[in-house]
Formats: C-alpha cells, structure tokens, sequence
C-alpha cells in the first residue's frame, strides 16, 4: 500500500511531462495540434536591371531579413557571370554582385522564401541612435514647430504623437508648406526628429500573390515604449497591413549600383501552400539544439519513426482488449505486428495474404507433423515452407494481376511460423473451434489497432508529439494496475446472478 | 439483462476477477522465486515427497532425446501410465494410457497411440512444446491412479479430480471436475467437464455447472450430482493445507485424486489457479476470502487451520 504514493506521483508525473512538452512544441514551434493544416509561404523574387557601358560593376541590394511575422526559409540569386557575396555578418544584410567588364542590359535576381510565422521569433531592430537636431530654415522650423505643439496636445506618448503628427503632415496647411520641397519620407523624418521620436523610414513590400513588376512602399516606423508603428508614407495612414513584407530596415540604400545606368528594381512575388510539417522543416532547417526534433532526421529515418512510434498505440489497443475487454489473442502482441504489416500493404490484400499464408501452412504443418520432428526443426521448416508460400502467392497474385503485387513480404515470417505452430497444437488439443475463436480474436485485435494506427490524427499526434509517448506509458502503467472485472467476465459470471445466493 | 452481469453486482457477490486475481493474489501473495516450485511437476513430486504428502509415482524421467529412442523397453513392464510434461500447464500435453502391447498404446477411450506417435509426443515434451514460453523440459512417467469405483458413475473415462483453492494456508474453496464426453475425457470445466462445487466443512456437493450453467446429473451417465460426497474429506483438506507450508505460495490451487488403494494423493500444484470453481460453486472467491481475514489469528498450524475453516464454512 505504501508503494501506492510514489507509483501515482509517478503516473501523474508521466502524464505531466508529456503533456508538458506536447503543449511546449504547440506553443513555441506551433506544431499544430491537428493534422492537413497548412502554412503559407512567400517567394518573393526581386529583379535588378540597368545597363552597363563595358564596365566593371559593383551591385549591392538590401536583402530583407527574418521579422516578426515573417521567417526567411531560403534565399538565392541567379546572376550568371556576376561574383557574389551574402553581407549578412553586418548589420545591414545585403548581397554584392560584382564583375569586371558588363556590357548592356544587366538583370540579375535575388529570391527569397518567407514562411508568414505569427511566432517568428526575431525582433525588430533596434531604433537609430538620436542625432542632433537637423538645421532647417527657419520657416520650416516654425511650421514644424507649430505642428508639433498642436499634435502634443491631443498625445499620450510616441505612437499617438507619431499618429497625430503624421495626420498634421497630410492634412495641414502648415503640413503641406513642409512638403512642398522635399518627399514625404523626409518630411515625416524631419517632424520625427524636431520632435525627438525614434524612427526609420523603411522600404516595404506588399505581398500580393501572382503579381509582377511591383514597386517597393515607403513606410515610417516609429518607435515607442513597447511596439512599433508604421505610417504609410505615401498617404500617412497608420497601420502594418497583412503581409507587409519590411525588405530594408536598416537604413542602407535599398540599392547601390557601381558602374551601371537606369538602375531599375522590380519584385514579384508567389505564395503557396505548404503542409505544416514541411513548413516546419524548412525553418528548423539550421536548427539550435533546443529545437531538436524527428524532423531533424534524414527523410528515411523519419519514415522509419513514424512508423515506430506508432507501436506503442498499437501495443495500448492490445492491452485494452486484454485488461480491459478480455479478448485472447495467440502471442501476446503478434496482432501488432499484423496491424504493422497491413499498413505496408493494402487492408483487404494484406487480410487475404495473411489468411492465405496461415491455412496453407496450417496444411504443411499437418503433414510436417506426421515427420516426427524435433520442435526447432519443424518450426523452422514451417519458415522456409512460408517464405515459399509468400513468394508463390505474390507472383501468382501479380500474374492474374488481382493487386499490384501481394505485398505480404512485409509479414513478419518467424511470427507467422510461430502462430501457424500454436495454432496446428491448439487445433490438436482443444479443436478447430478454439483455433478459430484465438486466430479470429487476433484478427480482430490486428484490425482495430490497424485502424487506430492509420489514423491521420494518431499519427500526426505520434510523430510530431513524441512526448505524448510518456502519457501512454502512464496510462499502460495505469491500466496495469487495474483489478476491476473484464468485459467478458461480466458475461462469464453472470449465471452466479440467477441463482439464489447460497448462503453458508 | 440477464446474460450481462454488472460490476456492482459481482462485486456484491464478491466475484474474484481475472485483473485482481494476477494484481492482488498472485502478485501480493506469491514470490516469484517459488513458482519453479509448483511449475515444475518433479519438484512439486519431491517436495511432496520430503513432506510426506502422498503422490503418484514416478516410474521414470525422460530427460534426453537418446532416452526415447528405447521407449518401449522402458514401458514393457508397465502396462497402465501417464505422460507428462514436467513444466506442462492446463493439462497441455498430458497423455494417458491405461494398456498396451508394446506396438500400440491404449488410451482410456481405447483409441490407440502407435509406438512412433508415442515418441514423438515424448520428443515434443523435451523440445519444450507444452512448456511455459517454449522452455526445453522433462516428461515424467507415472504410474496410473487406481480408479475408485465409488466414482464410476460420476466420471465418463476420465479419472475425476478435486481442485481445492488454499489462500494464506486455509482451504477457501473446492470442487471436483467430473470429465464427460463433451470434454473428451478431460477434466477442465471450459471444454465441458461438470465442475461440482463442495462444501469446505463436509466434501458434500453444493452445487454444479458445465459449460457454466447449473446441472443436476452427469450429462452421460445420468447420475444425481447431489448425491456425491468425497470420503475421507478433512483428510484431503489438511493435506490442501500443508502445500501451503511446503511451497509457501499465498494463493494455491491444490489438484487431488482419490486411488482406490492409497486414498487421496497429490497431483499437482498451480500457482495461477483459475477462476471457474467460482461458478462451480456459485460463491465468490473473494467474499470468502474476506470473510476468513476478519475472523482468523494468524500462525495457525495445518490441523487448526482446516479445523477454522470448517468451523467458517458451515453448510447449512
């Protein structure tokens, strides 16, 4: 009884690790809890073009970076004949074509995959250092001035005096006289600063699936307490659309081309639909240690777990029908192995296979018996007379052309010689119908791991989950501990009930 | 709801079930250093033997292969024995011949064995294919109980036999399984054998059931069930008893048969007795068991004990 306390703190510490970390994948590397969920990702390709008067050239474009919303799964160029070199070790990430002599229209390509990562774990980077105040002329001192007192007025802090200031900038008089001799980008930059907020103006992209020849945008990002804020910059609206890709963050040219004329920069973009697990892949790709996961594993051991991990689910049905239900099955866990290899094959070929391959050795088995063999001897003669069988029954079944080849090769051999050996003792000893009631509950245990085992959910839970493995175990540490009836025992014992109880 | 029983209503009863026999009885109350004790019938033969505790006896031991090569030299002078296999469990494997003319062996039903038959069985006994998990094994040779007479009509070829249930060292339960042709001369109750449940303090019937349902006569012979009564009762009680101090298993199935010369003697001894004496006796095991944990002092010896469960288990 006192083993009782540490054999439930450890059921229940099982359960919680597991769930634990179930519930940490979900949260932190949104590994969905469901499986055909779907992750959408961005190519979007940028295109460099301008002309060069045989010359050597230096290009540098700003690449974008992995932000919030927003992972980088993958980036490439295509420039044949260019030099190229990735400047991420900087700050200001960015790639450099070069060569020595280009002669007339240059176009060279930078691509780009983003995955849109609601829990993309990058920040934004941090605001520009504050420079002293910009020299202005006087009157746009006092216009900016002007501006500024006004907006302060209806503020609560620098997001809402950026707003306010913004909207001043479209729809003011004095507004306007500011950005009559220079762009919108510098107006607003220049209101920033007299005023002392941080901000960057930033080269956008909105993503729109399909499109070609599209220009970058001009955004404002303001910095506050906690967040940023962006303002378009092209009507002072405020707000980060959906799918606003930031390309250039880091107050570099967004392009800088040496040696080349009528410099013209495009983008295009393209979005698709990934299946969860390969999005998943992608961005784990260079992974930390901390992110560890079976997606990390080359394809074919990812294949090899999936279906590994699925044998303790198979080994829990077997234990209900056992404990629970009652159902005797010949070897133990031998319907696991069935339901296994029917998943390699199809459900009704590999049903008849297995059939098939069982009653024809049963047969052999009959007439091996009358050899007066040694135990060891017979079964494995069994073996090879199966893995004869097998073979005969695929080509025969492949030749008629009833299925694409009866893949019973995955039956595991030595198990079937096995059963067809208990079983041919069963028939001798208690008679065909106990042979038929073992073999049938086997069958029907196989059948219903099977299908718990095909599953889409069980197994998207198994494989990309492997803690929830540890709740199994708990659970099977539970369900070995329970002394409660069996399903058939309530029908075994049920003739005690109609009879009067027999009191001594 | 009647072929459907409720887990309360077992429970009310006090049903013994399958999951809390191997977690509560076997598993709290048999070391499973001693099962080799019990599982091995040539051990149970010599502890019995050292406790005095009478047991068929053992013509010989088959151990190796070369031994049945010359099997019927062997069997020449007896003409009426019993195969085992030392480590068999469920009566697996168990072949009995009751005469033979060295060409062929008889069994009760007068079917014949041949020679080659007969060795081969003996074969598959070493290769271990009645054993538990396929271990190698012995088969032994003992001489054939003398069939009491007075149990002629209770039996169809078979030679019935007493299964009594000794918990902590107290005879808890018993019955006798009586063989019929539905269970092929064989005595266990899930292929059809007459299960007859007997009162702990007089070896009188209770009650009987084959294929789990009440019967009042030998479904072959005819003969009124209620009538039997097992002679020489507290004699097989206290020896059901002693197997308790000799194994010191907690939860015992003690088998036993009646020769008509040498009384009551030990046949073998089951760790993992079943549950079927239950219906057989339409009593559940574990309201006896707790009604023995209330009442009786511990340290009892064999004598004292059968007499408290006698004292316990009053028949009317």
């Amino acid at each position: 009884m006192q083993e009782r306390i540490p054999f439930y703190l450890l059921v229940i510490l099982l359960i919680v690790v597991g769930t634990g970390s179930a519930v940490y994948r979900h949260l932190n590397q949104q590994v969905p809890w469901l499986p055909g969920q779907t992750r959408e990702i961005w190519d979007v390709e940028a295109r460099l073009e301008f002309s060069a008067p045989n010359t050597g050239v230096i290009a540098r474009l700003a690449i974008p970076e992995s932000q919030p919303g927003f992972t980088l799964l993958r980036q490439g160029t295509a420039s044949p004949g260019y030099g190229l070199s990735y400047l991420t070790e900087g700050l200001a990430p960015a790639v450099r074509w070069s060569t020595e002599a280009a002669d007339g229209k240059q176009v060279l390509y930078y691509r780009a995959r983003f995955l849109v990562d609601p829990k993309a774990d990058q920040a934004w980077p941090k605001p520009p250092l504050q420079n002293s105040e910009p020299i202005v002329p006087e009157q746009v001192r006092l216009a900016a001035d002007q501006l500024i007192s006004q907006a302060q007025q209806r503020a609560a802090d620098e997001i809402t005096l950026a707003a306010q200031l913004m909207r001043l900038l479209f729809e003011d008089q004095q507004g306007e006289l500011l950005r009559q001799e220079r762009s919108n980008g510098e107006a607003a930059m220049l209101l920033m600063q007299l005023a002392a907020l941080p901000a960057r103006q930033v080269t956008a992209l909105k993503l729109r699936s399909g499109r070609r020849n599209q220009n970058s945008l001009s955004y404002l990002m303001v910095y506050g307490d906690q967040q940023v804020a962006f303002f378009n910059l092209t009507n002072g609206k405020e707000g980060r659309p959906e799918r606003l890709l930031i390309w250039e963050m880091r107050d570099q040219p967004l392009i800088d081309v040496e040696g080349g004329r009528s410099t013209r920069l495009s983008f295009s973009m393209l979005r698709e639909e990934l299946a969860v697990q390969d999005a998943l892949e992608q961005k784990y790709d260079d992974l930390s240690l901390v992110q560890v996961s079976l997606h990390s594993l080359p394809l074919q051991e990812q294949q090899l777990f999936r279906g590994l991990l699925l044998i303790p689910v198979g080994v829990m049905v077997v234990l209900m029908m056992r404990v629970l239900v009652g159902l005797r099955t010949s070897g133990t866990f031998m319907p696991v192995l069935i339901a296994l290899a029917l998943m390699q094959t199809e459900l009704g070929a590999g049903l008849a296979g297995f059939v098939l391959v069982v009653l024809a050795g049963l047969i052999v088995r009959g007439y091996l018996s009358r050899l007066n063999l040694l135990l060891v001897a017979r079964i494995s003669a069994v073996i090879i007379v199966v893995i004869l069988l097998t073979a005969t029954f695929s080509v025969i079944a492949y030749n008629l052309r009833i299925v694409a080849g009866l893949n019973i090769i995955f039956f595991p051999m030595i198990i079937i010689a096995w059963t067809i050996e208990r079983l041919s003792l069963l028939w001798e000893e208690e008679g065909a119908e106990e042979v038929f009631k073992q073999g049938g509950g086997s069958l029907l245990v196989a059948l219903l791991a099977y299908m718990v085992m095909l599953n889409t959910l069980i197994q998207h839970l198994t494989f990309n989950f492997p803690g929830l493995q540890l709740v199994l175990l708990g659970a099977i540490l539970l369900l070995g501990r329970y002394t409660g009836y069996r399903l058939v025992e309530l029908v075994r014992f049920s003739p005690m009930l109609r009879q009067p109880e027999d009191k001594k | 709801m009647s072929w459907i029983a409720s887990p309360a209503q077992l429970k009310r009863r006090g049903v013994l079930g399958m999951n809390r026999r191997n977690i509560m009885l076997i598993g709290q109350h048999n070391d499973r250093r001693r099962f080799p004790l019990v599982d091995d019938k040539l051990k149970t033969k010599q502890l019995a033997e050292e406790a005095g505790i009478a047991a068929p006896g053992l013509i010989s031991l088959i151990q190796y292969q070369h031994q049945v090569r010359r099997i019927e030299q062997l069997l020449a002078e007896h003409s009426c024995f019993c195969i085992k296999p030392a480590k068999g469990s469920g009566g697996k494997g168990i072949l009995v011949i009751h005469d033979h003319d060295n060409q062929n062996y008889f069994k009760p039903n007068n079917q014949s064995v041949s020679l080659p038959e007969l060795k081969r069985h003996l074969s598959n006994i070493l290769a271990g294919l009645f054993s538990l998990g396929g271990q190698p094994d012995k088969a032994i040779i003992e001489s054939l109980i003398h069939f009491d007479n007075r149990f002629a009509r209770y039996s169809f070829e078979g030679v019935p036999d007493i299964r009594i249930i000794v918990f902590r060292g107290y005879p808890v339960m018993a019955m006798m399984r009586l063989s019929t042709e539905a269970s092929d001369g064989k005595a266990n109750l899930h292929q059809g054998a007459v299960g007859v449940g007997l009162h702990i303090d007089n070896g009188k019937a209770a009650y009987a059931v084959q294929f789990d349902k009440p019967v009042a006569e030998h479904p072959d012979t005819g003969q009124a069930l209620d009538q039997l009564v097992i002679p020489e009762w507290r004699k097989l009680l206290v020896m059901a008893a002693r197997c308790y101090e000799i194994t010191g298993l907690g939860y015992l199935g003690v088998d036993i048969v009646l020769d008509a010369h040498q009384g009551p003697m030990l046949l073998e001894l089951n760790a993992r007795p079943g549950l079927a004496i239950q219906i057989a006796n339409n009593v559940g095991l574990e309201q006896r068991m707790s009604q023995l944990q209330t009442v009786i002092p511990q340290n009892l010896s064999p004598l004292d004990r059968v007499s408290a469960v006698q004292q316990l288990f009053q028949s009317s």
